[in-house]
């Protein structure tokens, strides 16, 4: 909110640098592994930034976001497995089907609140988990391979590692960029309002499930986006992609970094992927260390870490 | 009675077997401020809830300005011009107290499907929001967040997120609740100002306020109307002061006073 020289700020702007630079310090280094990695953060963060849309600035909590994932990655895996390549095709049939989807499970999970909701949109998200799974054609429980990556012309090649990373990146500012537009917006006012106080915002003439059916399908939208660039990513699809653990990793994502604020979810990414992947180079019990610190992390850090860097800010 | 801004026609609501509210009928006419008292549980807070749509009733028909809203939703009611204010201050906590009454004054202009522009740089809003704070004397306090405001600024501030939506009637719910005797001189001050320029009902148990502001009195208890009219005939009314029993001393006193 305020653009002075803080340490939330700080933080932020030196993560976006780095993030800018890795490839180079990758280049001159010849470490190969810290750019996959990364590209990987970079996909996850957009998934969560989109979970923090309904999440953080709208108050949905959404058990069921890792369905995007799957949907937008198997619309790129079908249609490059039935020989359709262009990824003119594939992404935009990706973000379309993932709204769909968003606009139906919405539609049907926003009549419900609270504990209700977060049940719904895991049960919706399991089902096309076991959907996906019955898919046989394309590979059932095993998953797809995906032998090419989306072909975009002459414009840009995703098998190129650095290309693909900045192409990741500029969807995660860009998807960042709009939320933040959408969130300053008068619509996001009203789905801020919402979260706040629904009873309020009807009381002023405010058709709340509209909006909040809007927002479901506009974090959805960015969700589905993700999905696309992960299966390019790991050149495979399979229906692990949407369990629900993995909607739950995107929830903790968000809350680590911190919920309803802007970067709070490139952070809480950042720091969940890296620990999870150092954690893991010494034991395989990794989960065990990693459950309690985020234990920690939401018992005393209240707003996540984004709202710890905050309060430090305010000295 | 065709003229009047609000009618209630033979309103009821059970829950369970006890009837909140009990063949109820009330009518408001434009430009009067217009009271509902009765002791604790004659169903006030359940009628103004079924009046802003909150709660169905189980029967009867309400209108507002001509047109039968009995069924329709809230937000919808809101279009039409009807306001409220909350008896629990009810808020949007962690805005200011600007940006709740410039909320209510983009929700009164229409859809709120616009996603590109900084609602917060419109201007019209902002001057909208500044308007309505003045009003209601807290235009110093337009930058705080409304979980920092007292609880009486609060209840100013719902007055001016109510207005904002520019209402043609004004339900309030207890806005003295839990004021002290200054804050409450000020609301009393405060509604005499805005009587002139729109419709009130007031669901209020400060009696004196009542006796002071109102053109007409309604008594309920427990969800039957036992007495309508002007103060001085409700102050005479035998069958209220039956209901009052325990109140009907200070009741008659301080309405005296007030208007002595």
């Amino acid at each position: 909110m305020n653009s002075t020289i803080n340490a939330r700020n700080v933080v932020v702007a030196l993560t976006a640098l780095g993030l800018l630079l890795l490839p180079v310090y990758s280049g001159l280094t010849g470490d190969i592994f810290i750019l996959t990695l990364f590209t990987r953060i970079i996909i996850f963060a957009l998934a969560a930034a989109s979970l923090n849309l309904i999440m953080g600035y709208g108050g949905m909590m959404s058990f069921g976001h890792a369905a995007y994932l799957g949907i937008g990655g198997y619309a790129v895996g079908i249609l490059a497995h039935e020989g359709v390549g262009s990824g003119f095709i594939q992404w935009p049939v990706a973000v379309i089907v993932s709204a769909l989807y968003a606009l139906v499970i919405g539609a049907l999970s926003l009549r419900t609140r609270g504990v209700y909701f977060i049940m719904i949109t895991l049960a919706f998200a399991q089902m096309a988990y076991y959907i996906a799974s019955g898919l046989s054609r394309y590979g059932g429980d095993d998953g797809l391979t995906i032998d090419k990556r989306s072909n975009f012309g002459g414009i840009i090649d995703l098998s190129n590692r650095v290309q693909f990373y900045y192409l990741c990146l500029a969807c995660l500012f860009g998807g960042i960029y709009l939320i933040w537009r959408i969130v300053n917006s008068r619509f996001g006012m009203v789905v801020q309002g919402l979260r706040a106080n629904e009873q309020r915002m009807q009381a002023i003439g405010i058709h709340a499930n509209y909006y909040k059916l809007i927002c479901f399908v506009i974090s959805g939208t960015i969700c589905g986006l993700a999905g696309a660039l992960l299966a390019n990513n790991t050149d495979f699809i399979s229906p692990a992609t949407m369990y629900w653990t993995r909607s739950g990793d995107l929830m903790v994502m968000v809350i680590a970094g911190g919920m309803g604020s802007l970067f709070g979810p490139v952070i809480g990414t950042i720091v969940f992927l890296v620990l999870e992947e150092l954690l893991s180079q010494f034991t395989e019990y990794w989960a065990l260390i990693m459950g309690p610190l985020l234990v920690l992390i939401v018992l005393f850090a209240r707003g996540g870490l984004m709202g710890v860097l905050g309060r430090l800010s305010r000295g | 009675m065709a003229n009047a801004l609000l009618r209630v026609e033979n309103l009821v609501r059970t829950f369970g077997g006890i009837k909140a509210t009990d063949n109820l009928s009330l009518d408001v006419k434009p430009g009067e401020l217009h009271a509902i008292i009765g002791p604790n549980g004659a169903g006030k807070t359940t009628l103004i809830s079924q009046l802003t749509g909150q709660l169905m009733p189980n029967s009867g028909a309400i209108h507002f300005a001509g047109r039968d809203v009995t069924w329709l939703p809230s937000h919808q009611r809101s279009r039409l011009g009807l306001a409220r204010s909350f008896q629990i201050s009810s808020l949007l906590p962690d805005f200011t107290a600007a940006d709740n009454v410039a909320v209510a004054a983009q929700a009164h202009e229409g859809h709120s499907f616009r996603f590109w522009s900084a609602a917060r740089k419109e201007r019209h809003l902002r001057e909208a929001a500044q308007a309505g704070l003045t009003q209601v004397g807290l235009v110093k306090r337009a930058d705080v967040l409304v979980s920092e405001l007292s609880h009486g600024e609060q209840r100013e501030l719902e007055l001016a997120v109510a207005l904002a939506t520019k209402p043609q009637l004004l339900l309030l719910d207890e806005p003295m609740a839990g004021l002290g005797v200054t804050e409450s001189a000020r609301m009393v001050a405060l509604l005499k100002e805005l009587r002139k320029e729109v419709t009130i009902l007031l669901v209020e148990h400060d009696m004196e306020a009542v006796f002071a502001l109102a053109d007409r009195i309604t008594v309920l208890v427990y969800g039957r109307v036992i007495a309508s009219g002007d103060p001085e005939a409700i102050r005479n009314d035998e069958e209220v002061k039956r209901a009052y029993l325990g109140d009907q001393h200070v009741m008659v006193s301080h309405g005296g006073i007030q208007n002595g």
